[in-house]
């Protein structure tokens, strides 16, 4: 795909459940490799779109099914931006302390992982609270 | 939607649960039965086949980390072995090779029990 073509968007909206994960993974790599990612990036940028959808299936609406997922993606001048939106309960990534994976085999417990490899895989994560109690949380991923 | 399959099978007194496919938030509780399956019969000794695993997220790895503690305080493990790089990678960004032994093919895995009786 040529970028000074007209701007590459794409968008989803899916119920939270987690069998949704699998076509937003599907979303995700189809969308990415029309972008020209390489295999190893667009498998990164996969398991971060997971995570934060599992995020939010899991705190935003406590699994319940009922609530909208909504994915915008998005190809702009070498940067793939993907936009997930919520109409959950808010959360505040920044009371997510970072994983000590030494800490939770002792408590037999994993809280964290997820977040933490948002930011290792991508290379901006930003969150932000919108309008009409949404949360939005916007991954990016530079074409290098 | 998502396609997992897990086989458990007994290898002497190690059991070895095969993963196949896509283990995510919505099939790590498929993998978590086998897990609980084995501490009612007290097997405590396990190796985690990955040779057909294509993908994991945090909530596959989350079941290795409820269950290892236990295995270990019984005098078991949880092993990994036949794992791809691109699986490999995931649980090596998340520091796992400190806590757990990983092993190129099965068979070294289970020489690694034998040896400790």
């Amino acid at each position: 795909m040529n970028s000074s073509e007209q701007i590459f968007e794409k968008k989803l909206l899916v119920k939270s459940t987690t069998d949704n994960l699998a076509l937003i993974r599907e979303f995700t790599r189809s969308s990415a490799a029309e972008c020209g990612f390489t295999e190893e990036t667009i498998g990164k940028i996969i398991l971060a779109v997971d995570e934060a959808c599992t995020n939010i299936i899991k705190h935003a609406y406590k699994y319940s099914p009922e609530g909208n997922i909504f994915l915008t993606i998005k190809f702009e001048e070498g940067k793939f931006f993907i936009s997930i939106t919520d109409e959950g309960v808010h959360f505040d990534p920044s009371s997510i302390p970072e994983p000590d994976l030494v800490k939770y085999y002792k408590q037999k417990r994993a809280g964290g992982l997820g977040m933490f490899l948002i930011k290792k895989l991508m290379d901006e994560v930003n969150y932000s609270t919108l309008s009409g109690n949404k949360n939005q949380v916007v991954l990016v991923k530079y074409l290098s | 939607m998502a396609d997992f399959n897990v086989n458990l099978r007994g290898v002497g007194s190690v059991s070895v649960i095969d993963v196949k496919g896509y283990l995510d938030a919505h099939t790590a509780p498929e993998l978590e039965n086998v897990f609980n399956k084995l501490l009612d019969n007290r097997q405590f000794k396990v190796i985690v086949n990955f040779d057909e695993l294509k993908y994991i997220s945090s909530a596959g790895l989350g079941v290795f980390m409820a269950y290892v503690e236990t295995m270990r305080e019984n005098k078991g493990d949880i092993k990994f072995s036949n794992m791809k790089d691109n699986v490999y990678n995931i649980f090596d960004l998340l520091g796992f090779p400190i806590l757990y032994e990983f092993f190129k093919e099965e068979k070294e895995a289970l020489q690694k029990f034998d040896s400790l009786g």
